[in-house]
């Protein structure tokens, strides 16, 4: 199957939509977004398990002067991450087209190349492509939120663009050095060509640094976070549903795909930063997020939360915290995504409030609702039986076997979890009844986006294995090269 | 009678002449001419039809010429000018930039003011003193080739006679380039004196006895203050935002991207092969200018609310950019250089060419709300100027990102791996205000129009010196096609960059001694 036609499938489709009239434009993205919801399906079907290296891989030589390879492939680390941007974008397409907007020809071309640029960073082979995409999927959201969002929104996306891409520019930059500087031969991007040909571990240094602030700000993890209240805010809610469910895990893919195998040195050498900066915002995410009562923030604070659990696992250097972080990466996307939702029809019941004191006594006569979202609220608490729960645990598993010392710390950011996410449900489902408060049923066009989701993240927790089976040989391999550095580093501590 | 008789018996030979290389020049110098001389037909369709497609013709049949001689290589009139494929492929930005001028100013005040013949025939000399510019491989020939292109554009400056502020600025031009010019005689001078020698070769031979020189480095640094008032490298380009926003904006343009052009490419052949071997005392030099450069066009452009100036502050930082190509001394440096300048020409001509349409159809001349609501009215137009904003910051799927990945791998394969940190540092900042054009077209309504009928600076209306009936809004598809056609090309190269590559790498060839 060719990768190219599942990458590029969105945009042609909302390439057309920019042409058809107003009415019909409404529904055009739907079935772009369907269709690449389909072939990704297909792709994990046909995905044989027992194999390590790139499958359905696409190969061709660019831009020749600069070594850039067009390089599509999928392994264990991207399959899921794949599917789930598919799934989102579908549900994020249907529920957006129940809603009315301005030209709506417009709004869906950029919501199909927002699709394809996702795609594209999940898919690249290639270090520059990848930088390209990961530079590109930005791009739809600036004017998303810009023309479409809510109050604030033009210095809030103009903030949110800056934050990231001085990230990404700082990425570019690094990435051409890893290009450049590599060991001998012809100059190539391609990543089967740069991890054998690492740069010397002086250069590493830098370089992931420049890596680590360009995913730490879009993830985004505690210092690097200022965007966030003010872009959250201001993006439409089928738009944010996307961004945060799927752009943050770009990140935290970034970090496996290629931190860990191209400068594992650097990885040990800055393991222990990196683990702080998880912990801060775990602690900083989960401490907000029971504090603030806009509902769209409290999402956006477990957000910063579970990214960190995220950024934990991927630097315990150790292959469970990896697969712990793949999984991770896939329930909070799962889940964040229905949480959106269910804030959009919250806010309606509440008078268009989206900030909990407004809210109250909203199950009364919303028993369906009450039920999804409990679901929902569970599964981000990561109760066993989730599959968060399993994800969490293999993050845990992974720092402990690491560091204990942070594994301690991290798990009081379980319990956190509980309170924000319990906090939430009961003040806005049961309490007292809101002033503006008016209790009625989803619909069945809600059901239509809602239901799915938790269909899926239900089918998860019943069975996580499929995910970590078909990812696990990749996993490893991506880990092993930090793996051997970490152990290197440390013999050389105890001989002296 | 009888030294007549000597003379005509000793069989004096001129200089072999390579009419064939020069074929290019001669076609914009006589495009000139003929241009000059059609302007004075009385009829009407004449001047204003036959003169700008004679001048379109000129700059085609340069084009052509170029294409013609492309892959050659020749020394000109006695090894003054050098043709080769870095000057055949800068020939080519001049003129693609000189055609964009030509459409732009098709109906524009100035041409009228000015009279037909005059305005084209002044951009076609300019041109042509472009052309000399690049291909010289003598000091003089680089001082005529200087002299030639700056001061038609000097008078071009001032061609909307009834506007104050194109006088000030024709003006301000005159007087600031010329102590540029001035700067670069004397450095030529000192070169001159240290090496005994004129001509390229010669200096670049004698270059590794005087290299401690004193006034051989006094020398070279006055040489590089004088072209860098031509490419507005700062601390030397105090005059460029004044002057682009006085002139008019078609200039504006054209001295926007081909003056940038020239300049750089002389600065190419002039260091990269008469000064080759004092890499090591002008290398460290240039990529402190070019790192002051980056820092103030950026940090000027922020906040501007002229486009003009805005733009005027952009191609400084621009030029800083491009700069990271002559400092590294390299064939990659070349390439990467030439490569930028192309795509520096079509992000620039589509977003002049946007400011030319709404400056005629709103109230507002170049101030940032004429563009207010863009997205919604003209998407796209819109999406021209979008394209070329995201391409100037350096976003992917656009030719300026891959230009700016050409740079910074010259930059680091050329051991300047900080200079490419600076440049990206530089892009950050520039996301300031390349943006918030965007969100002003996209995000914005637009402006009322009858809420500001005057300029505020200067209390008239913000188009004086224009007569309201031929400035009325009307069609303008010549201007549309620019700024469609380039804000196409941005995309386009942006996704398949092999053919510009080509030439980069062809006019990187010319350079033997590079490697």
């Amino acid at each position: 199957m060719n990768l190219s036609i599942l990458l590029w499938l969105p945009l042609a489709v909302a390439t057309i939509s920019l042409v058809l009239p107003g009415a019909a434009s409404r529904y055009a993205a739907i079935p772009g977004a369907l269709a690449a919801c389909v072939l990704a399906v297909v792709t994990v079907v046909r995905f044989k398990t027992g194999t390590v290296g790139l499958q359905f891989a696409t190969d061709h030589l660019w831009i020749r002067e600069l070594g850039i390879h067009y390089k599509l492939g999928i392994d264990g680390l991207n399959l899921f991450l794949i599917l789930l941007a598919t799934v989102l974008f579908l549900a994020s397409a249907v529920w957006a087209s129940f809603t009315e907007w301005e030209r709506p020809g417009l709004f869906f071309f950029w919501f199909g190349l927002a699709e394809s640029g996702v795609l594209g960073a999940l898919m690249a082979q290639d270090l520059a492509l990848f930088v390209i995409f990961f530079d590109l999927m930005l791009v739809p959201f600036l004017f998303l939120t810009g023309s479409w969002g809510g109050p604030g929104r033009v210095p809030a996306i103009i903030k949110l663009f800056i934050y990231t891409l001085v990230g990404s520019l700082l990425m570019l930059a690094a990435a051409i050095a890893t290009g450049v500087l590599a060991p001998g031969g012809q100059i190539s991007f391609a990543f089967s060509d740069l991890v054998t040909r690492r740069v010397s571990s002086g250069s590493q240094d830098w370089i992931f640094l420049c890596f680590a602030a360009a995913f730490l700000v879009k993830m985004p993890a505690f210092p690097f976070h200022g965007w966030m209240p003010d872009g959250y805010r201001a993006m439409p809610l089928p738009v944010l549903a996307v961004f945060s469910g799927i752009l943050s895990k770009v990140a935290a893919y970034g970090f496996l795909r290629v931190v860990l195998p191209l400068y594992p040195d650097a990885s040990v050498h800055f393991q222990e930063l990196m683990l702080l900066i998880s912990l801060a915002s775990i602690l900083y995410g989960s401490a907000m997020a029971f504090t603030t009562t806009n509902t769209r923030l409290i999402l956006g604070y477990s957000s910063v939360a579970q990214l960190g659990f995220i950024t934990l696992g991927v630097f315990s250097l150790r292959p469970e915290g990896a697969q712990g972080a793949i999984l991770q990466a896939v329930n909070h996307g799962l889940v964040v995504a229905p949480a959106f939702f269910i804030v959009g029809l919250l806010a309606a019941r509440a008078g268009g409030s989206e900030d909990l004191r407004d809210m109250g006594g909203l199950a009364f006569r919303a028993p369906v609702l009450a039920t999804l979202f409990l679901i929902v609220t569970l599964a981000t608490l990561a109760m066993p039986g989730s599959s968060n729960f399993v994800g969490e645990f293999l993050i845990l598993l992974g720092v402990f076997k690491a560091k204990v010392v942070f594994s301690v710390i991290a798990f009081a950011g379980v319990v956190m979890a509980s309170v924000y996410a319990l906090r939430m449900f009961i003040r806005a489902m049961h309490n007292r009844e809101g002033p503006t408060v008016t209790s009625r049923e989803m619909t069945l066009a809600d059901g239509v986006v809602l239901v799915p989701l938790v269909l899926a993240i239900l089918g998860l927790a019943l069975y996580p294995q499929l995910a970590l089976k078909k990812g696990e040989g990749t996993v490893v391999r991506s880990v092993a090269p930090a793996q051997q550095a970490a152990a290197a580093a440390e013999r050389a501590e105890v001989t002296p | 009678m009888s030294a007549a008789l000597t003379l005509a018996q000793a069989k004096v030979q001129g200089p072999a002449i390579d009419w064939a290389g020069l074929s290019p020049l001669l076609a914009l110098f006589g495009g000139a001419t003929i241009v000059l001389l059609v302007g004075l037909l009385r009829a009407r369709a004449a001047r204003e039809v036959l003169v700008p497609v004679l001048a379109l013709a000129s700059f085609g049949t340069a084009i052509g010429c170029g294409i013609w001689q492309l892959g050659e290589r020749s020394n000109l009139i006695s090894g003054a000018m050098r043709l080769d494929e870095l000057t055949i492929v800068l020939t080519f930005i001049f003129c693609a930039a000189g055609m964009a001028t030509v459409l732009l100013s098709w109906r524009s005040v100035a041409v009228r003011e000015a009279s037909h013949g005059e305005f084209y025939a002044l951009l076609l000399t300019s041109a042509a003193g472009m052309f000399v510019f690049v291909a010289a491989q003598n000091l003089v020939a680089l001082f005529l080739g200087l002299e030639l292109l700056s001061i038609p554009l000097y008078v071009l400056c001032a061609t909307e006679m009834r506007r104050s502020t194109s006088l000030e600025s024709g003006l301000k031009y005159l007087i600031i380039g010329s102590v540029g010019s001035a700067t670069l005689l004397y450095g030529l001078a000192l070169i001159y004196g240290a090496t005994g020698s004129t001509d390229y070769a010669g200096i670049a031979a004698k270059v590794g006895g005087v290299v401690s020189d004193p006034l051989f480095l006094t020398g070279i640094a006055l040489a590089l203050a004088g072209m860098g008032f031509k490419a507005s490298v700062a601390p030397f380009h105090q005059w460029t935002p004044d002057v682009y926003e006085g002139a008019p904006t078609p200039v504006t343009a054209f001295m926007a991207v081909a003056t940038k052009a020239a300049a750089l490419g002389a600065m190419l052949r002039f260091f990269d092969i008469a000064l080759l071997d004092a890499q090591s005392d002008w290398g460290p030099a240039i990529a402190v200018l070019a790192t002051i450069t980056i820092v103030v066009g950026n940090v000027g452009a922020l906040g501007q609310s002229s486009l003009k100036r805005l733009m005027a502050w952009s191609s400084v930082a621009q030029a800083g950019y491009m700069l990271a190509g002559v400092v590294v001394a390299t064939r990659l440096g070349v390439q990467a250089t030439v490569f930028y300048l192309a795509t520096y020409l079509f992000m620039n001509m589509a977003t002049f060419a946007v400011i030319v349409a709404r400056e005629r159809s709103t109230p507002f001349g170049d101030d940032i709300r004429s563009v207010a609501g863009l997205g919604a009215e003209q998407p796209l137009l819109a999406a021209a100027v979008t394209l070329a904003m995201l391409g100037l910051a350096g976003i992917p799927v656009t030719a300026g990102f891959i230009g700016k990945f050409y740079l910074i791998d010259a930059a680091v394969a050329g051991d300047y791996t900080w200079l490419g940190i600076v440049i990206v540092i530089g892009s950050m900042v520039s996301l300031g205000y390349y943006l918030r054009v965007i969100a002003v077209m996209w995000m914005q309504s637009p402006e009322p129009a009858e809420a500001v009928p005057v300029s505020p600076a200067t209390g008239r209306p913000a188009l004086a010196g224009g007569d309201t009936v031929a400035d009325a809004p009307r069609a303008q598809p010549e201007v549309w096609f620019v700024a469609l056609l380039f804000g196409a090309a941005t995309l386009v190269f942006g996704i398949i960059p092999s053919p510009l590559f080509d030439l980069a790498v062809r006019a990187g060839s010319a350079f033997a001694g590079l490697f």
